[in-house]
């Protein structure tokens, strides 16, 4: 691991444990059979624990799962969790890869995912809206499964795309972004070690809402730059064009680091409210994360590369 | 009937409020309670604030003149909500930084627009009583009121403008307020 520790980001030893996918399937039947009862239809997950943790009490599990923002299922904050789960069909699910890569192709969701051991990394969620929470993920870090695909020297950006179905995506009949949604991060901010692929939170498989099976997570961003239910991978030279940046350029950088010295038009970014608490609290540069990644900006003007 | 129009349309006035008072009391505001009551006050301000405004063109389609008793009566419940609204904005939202109001005001749009349309009702719920009326005689009293129309549009837009992407809620205000607005337009023109 290259993560350097914070006074609150605490690396943990990590058990050698095999943690595979096929592994973990056999796993939630034995489960299943052993405990009916139990959070209805999320198979638990085998991973490594508290890869990355933090010393904030994490979200409830009932508020990360009931308050999303997942405008495929509606505009609603509480629309994804009542649509999504039954209309998602998260299996067999492949994804793309495709651009700058010596071994692009399509692979199947437990072909891209097995290779890898599942971590958790419990990680602050800043939403661009002023509500943050703090969500226990288990994932896999992006970099090395991107490795995996070869990138050549002229990737420069990782563009990722989310499913855009209309059957199960009811959300996609309103023209209110350039569907299907897009996003992307620059190569070194994909390869950061604290950028992840996640395929659960709080244990077990990611519901539905929260943009099963694969969801990237980068904890130092906005979440709408965390894209839900990912397609499609791409690897390209120039820089991708990305959902709501392209819908509003001026509100929504390409960047969009958290950053409470630049304000959103709608919304001050110097302050936030913690899902759970009342009083709102200052919001922090890189959303705490400064340590570990405000180097990949060096030289970069934030309030113009916002 | 038109005896009981008052007290019931009172009544039924309060029920958002006490709707929200009792998912309060119950722990069901949801995940961000401070955002619920928020917009909901938020969203009852500018019914009540619409439905003031459909009181006139309503007893002229009905023809039903009671109904000219309640339009001081729903328009007041326009400012009550948007009292609360605002309350809840600075109280809970912001715990009272009012530093942080003065800065959201300066430079959210859709939040001056929201004080803009606030200052604007202010000067017709305090000249609301009987007392007042008198005082400024009917005619000036009149003209005075007709700031509420530029504050329904700054309502409309203050909700517009502080979605995200989705319009089609402020959409469906718009254009009850443009028909209510409309129709006034309408019959001046033809008077
Ligand atoms: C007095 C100054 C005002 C302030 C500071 C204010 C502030 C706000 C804030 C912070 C929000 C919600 C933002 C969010 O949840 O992201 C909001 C929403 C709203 N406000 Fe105001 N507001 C004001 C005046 C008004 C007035 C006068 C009206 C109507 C007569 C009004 C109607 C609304 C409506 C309809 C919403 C949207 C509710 C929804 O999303 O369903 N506001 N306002």
């Amino acid at each position: 691991m290259l993560i350097r520790p914070a006074p609150d980001l605490r690396e943990c030893d990590v058990t050698d444990r095999a943690l595979y996918l096929d592994r973990r399937r056999f796993l939630a039947l034995a489960a299943a059979a052993l405990f009916p009862v139990g959070r209805a239809g999320a198979a638990p997950l085998d991973y490594a624990r508290g890869v990355v943790t933090l010393d904030d009490k994490p979200t409830s599990f009932e508020a990360a799962s009931t308050y999303n923002n997942y405008y495929e299922f509606g505009t609603d904050k509480a629309d994804p969790a009542r649509t999504a789960p039954g209309r998602l069909k998260t299996r067999p699910w492949s994804v793309v890869v495709e651009g700058e890569c010596a071994r692009p192709g399509t692979i199947a969701f437990e072909d891209l995912v097995k290779p890898h051991r599942l971590e958790e990394r419990v990680y602050r969620m800043r939403c661009v809206e002023g509500w943050s929470m703090v969500i226990p993920w288990v994932g896999v870090p992006l970099g090395e499964l991107l490795k995996r695909f070869e990138p050549t020297s002229k990737a420069k950006f990782v563009e990722f795309v989310s499913l855009a179905d209309r059957d199960q995506m009811p959300g996609l009949r309103v023209p209110i972004l350039n569907w299907p949604y897009t996003e992307g991060l620059r190569m070194d901010e994909a390869m950061h070690p604290l950028t992840i692929l996640a395929v659960g939170m709080y244990g077990q498989e990611l519901p539905a809402q929260n943009g099963a099976p694969l969801r990237l997570v980068v904890p130092w961003k906005y979440g709408f730059k965390s894209i839900k239910s990912i397609v499609r991978i791409r690897f390209s030279e120039t820089r991708p064009a990305t959902a709501w940046n392209d819908y509003a350029p001026r509100e929504y950088g390409f960047y969009s680091n958290v950053n409470p010295e630049v304000d959103h038009p709608r919304w001050s970014q110097a302050t936030e409210r913690r899902i759970g608490e009342f009083r709102r609290r200052p919001t922090l540069p890189f959303n705490g994360y400064a340590e570990q990644v405000a180097g990949l900006y060096a030289g970069m003007d934030l309030r113009v590369e916002y | 009937m038109a005896r009981w129009l008052k007290p019931g349309v009172f009544a039924l006035s309060l029920m958002p409020l006490a709707w929200l008072a009792w998912r309060a009391f119950s722990d069901d505001l949801g995940v961000n309670p401070v955002e619920t009551i928020n917009r909901t006050t938020g969203d009852w301000a500018l019914r009540f604030l619409l439905l003031a405004l459909a009181v006139t063109p309503l007893r002229r389609v009905t023809g039903w003149a009671p109904l000219a008793r309640l339009r001081r009566m729903v328009g007041l419940f326009a400012f009550f909500y948007v009292c609360l609204h605002l309350a809840s904005y600075v109280g809970l939202d912001l715990f009272f930084d009012w530093q942080a109001l003065l800065k959201d005001v300066a430079k959210r749009t859709y939040i001056t627009l929201g004080m803009g349309c606030f200052v604007l009702l202010l000067p017709l719920a305090v000249t609301s009583t009987d007392g007042m009326i008198r005082r400024l005689g009917g005619r000036a009293w009149r003209r005075l009121h007709r700031l509420v129309f530029p504050a329904s549009v700054l309502a409309v837009a203050h909700f517009w403008l502080m979605v995200k992407a989705d319009i089609r809620e402020p959409l469906l205000y718009a254009v009850i307020l443009s028909l209510l607005l409309g129709s006034r337009l309408w019959r001046r023109g033809r008077a």
